[in-house]
């Protein structure tokens, strides 16, 4: 049925097709969720026209380009901080931040705490490759304990980041997690969270096959993809709040979700009493 | 009718307000609807100013977690298709710095005020500098063109930051507005009326949407921006860009941008540059001084002219690009140039560089402590008598 529901879904018609080939390693994760991205935004029927994607440094970074929409490549870690000045000043478009780990968590993290706390209109999907594989594969806030990366030669000694609940704790209205591995699920999150009235942060489960992969000893991509989706635990988020730093059991779906007021709409109605009340 | 209609359609409304509450006026009246910021001594009261009248006039205020969001955030909203500020001081500005340079490789429109105090680092916090000419320049990775303002008084700082808004707009730049601690926390009597000028506005894409090329200039030399939610579904990014927008490092391409970008503003210069010469025509010595200091050698040059000396004062309004020309011509007849700035020599270089093989001499004050009229008085009158 998800076939089906993908017949009148064109990918293309969402894409700048110039811009190919793209220059993804074989095996990344990132176009899969590029393309669960664009299939949501199809099914919702969001216009081109007033789609804003805003995306950060990093592999991940370079995906807005290939959006056929008003499309802004920012500076590393500050994509939320813009998507935040431009949401606030045009509430009339569907703003999206794509971001990666490294981007959205290290040199991102207080932009993206303050994201979920003000819980502005905004959908961040965080696509966890678990390294920085743009400048060659150093260790990352999700890199898993004792893997080896470029700067972690003797294997990883820091405990990494649950990015999802990070967000949750920070209040964010909604939150989720998913596989590249189940795409139409991946989709129906994507589309959850574009639907929810404010701030969203979806983290995608990627895989850098080319670089943390090799170095890893991880096998080819659907080998990787498949040791993450046999890890996995679809669960409700209040079933797992001992999860964070657990490596190998993570929850995927929709793990927060509350209706605190929207940031825009909250901040324009208290500017409304005010004036009323002059 | 709320604060600003007064400031603005009020032909004789007087008011007593700070530099910083003429700056948040100027910034309503110059069609201002987004600011962002974050608290720092001494520029807050721009932003608690902004706070309460952006949304009286259909605007957003916003509070970032910290100073770099906030110069995100500004240049956010100006993608967005609105005129956008921020306001920093001291350690901030050197934070806005990263996404200055994204606003100044882009071309995004923005103003950034920054209310100079003593440093380095921290600093004196309350206590008045100039001491961030050189940072306005070049505090930003690589080369670029920038435009910075310093106005000398409450009401040019409501003037000045009028014009910041209409060269950030019609020139798509970052426009720095830079003044000290004394004039941001001064309360002068002023006339709140603007100007007649019209506003100078940003030019939006129009026409086929299959021919528009997002940094493809006319003979203007400035490209024109797309209006998201218009169809023209635009790209923009940090790295090096071709006109179509998208990244890429073909070295004619590269060269082709850069060599557009980094001479964009030279013609129009006229629309940007700005100075002041007074008493410069028969001067044996000329005094250049900006913002408050300017203030003070305005007194120097009354004291020196009783006493029959000789002695005119240039006051840049634009700093950066800075006037080169009209500093030529005020000093034709100079013996001797004295530069007193609240730093330890920033805007001497730049005299230095101008004038170069003139006797240049500097008065550099990094106490906290403004220069007052005499001490400049003094030491141009001996620089006369010489």
């Amino acid at each position: 049925m998800f076939i089906d529901s993908a017949a009148d879904f064109d990918i293309k018609t969402y894409l700048r097709m110039e811009m190919m080939p793209h220059f993804l390693c074989p095996g990344c994760g990132h176009g899969i969720a590029l393309r669960a991205l664009l299939w949501a935004v199809h099914e919702l029927g969001i216009d081109k026209d007033r789609l804003a994607v805003v995306s950060g440094i990093g592999c991940a970074g370079r995906l807005s380009a290939y959006i056929d929409a008003n499309t802004f490549h920012v500076t590393h870690g500050r994509p939320l901080a813009f998507a935040t000045g431009l949401a606030l000043a045009r509430p009339d478009l569907s703003v999206v931040v794509i971001t990666g780990d490294g981007d959205c968590l290290a040199i991102g993290g207080n932009h993206l705490i303050h994201a979920c706390r003000r819980n502005l209109k905004i959908t961040c999907l965080m696509l966890n490759n678990e390294v920085y594989g743009m400048t060659g594969g150093q260790v990352s806030p999700t890199t898993s304990e004792t893997r080896l990366t470029t700067t972690t030669p003797s294997g990883n000694s820091e405990p990494h980041f649950d990015a999802c609940a990070l967000a949750a704790a920070a209040g964010a209205g909604f939150v989720g997690r998913e596989v590249t591995h189940h795409v139409p699920k991946l989709k129906e999150l994507i589309k959850a969270g574009l639907e929810h009235p404010g701030f969203a942060f979806v983290e995608v489960l990627s895989d850098c096959t080319e670089i943390f992969g090799r170095k890893n000893d991880l096998g080819s991509s659907p080998e990787m993809i498949m040791r993450q989706t046999s890890a996995l635990r679809p669960t409700a988020y209040r079933d797992t709040v001992d999860m964070p730093f657990r490596a190998n059991s993570l929850p995927t779906g929709i793990l927060a979700k509350n209706a605190r007021p929207e940031y825009g709409a909250a901040y324009r109605r208290a500017a409304a009493r005010k004036e009323a009340g002059r | 009718m709320n604060a600003v209609d007064t400031a603005v359609t009020g032909r004789s409304a007087l008011k007593l307000v700070s530099g910083n509450t003429a700056c948040a006026l100027g910034a309503i009246a110059a069609g201002c609807r987004f600011f962002a910021g974050y608290p720092i001594t001494p520029s807050s009261e721009i932003a608690e100013k902004l706070s309460q009248l952006l949304p009286e006039n259909d605007g957003v205020f916003v509070q970032m977690e910290d100073e770099i969001a906030s110069m995100a955030a500004v240049i956010g909203a100006s993608m967005g298709g609105v005129k956008a500020m921020t306001a920093t001081s001291g350690p901030g500005f050197s934070l806005k710095q990263e996404n200055l340079g994204y606003a100044a490789g882009a071309e995004i429109p923005c103003v950034v005020v920054n209310v100079m105090r003593g440093g380095p680092s921290t600093g004196m916090p309350t206590r008045p500098s100039q001491a961030d000419l050189m940072q306005a320049r070049w505090g930003s990775h690589g080369d670029y063109p920038i435009i910075a303002l310093t106005p000398g008084s409450v009401r040019e700082i409501f003037d000045e930051t009028i014009r910041a808004f209409d060269l950030a707009e019609r020139f798509r730049s970052p426009v720095v507005l830079l003044y000290d601690q004394v004039l941001a926390q001064l309360s002068e009597t002023i006339s709140l009326a603007a100007k007649d000028t019209p506003r100078l506005e940003r030019r939006f894409a129009s026409g086929p949407r299959a021919d528009y090329q997002p940094y493809a200039a006319d003979a203007s030399g400035i490209p024109v921006m797309a209006y998201p939610g218009s169809g023209y579904r635009s790209h923009m990014t940090g790295l090096t860009h071709g006109e179509d927008g998208f990244p890429t490092q073909n070295p004619q391409a590269v060269a082709r941008n850069l060599s557009r970008l980094f001479g964009k503003l030279e013609p129009h210069r006229a629309a940007i540059d700005s100075s002041e010469a007074l008493h410069c025509n028969d001067a044996d010595v000329v005094i250049v001084a900006i913002g408050i200091t300017a203030r003070a050698a305005r007194r120097a040059v009354e004291l020196c002219r009783e006493q029959g000396l000789r002695v005119g004062l240039f006051r840049p309004i634009t700093l950066w690009p800075f006037p080169e020309p009209a500093l030529r011509a005020a000093t034709a007849t100079a013996r001797a140039v004295l530069v007193p700035e609240m730093n330890a020599g920033q805007l001497r270089f730049e005299v230095e560089r101008v004038l170069a093989g003139a006797r240049v001499e500097g008065l550099h004050r990094f106490s906290g402590e403004p220069i007052v009229p005499v001490e400049i008085a003094a030491r141009a009158t001996a620089m006369a008598e010489a």
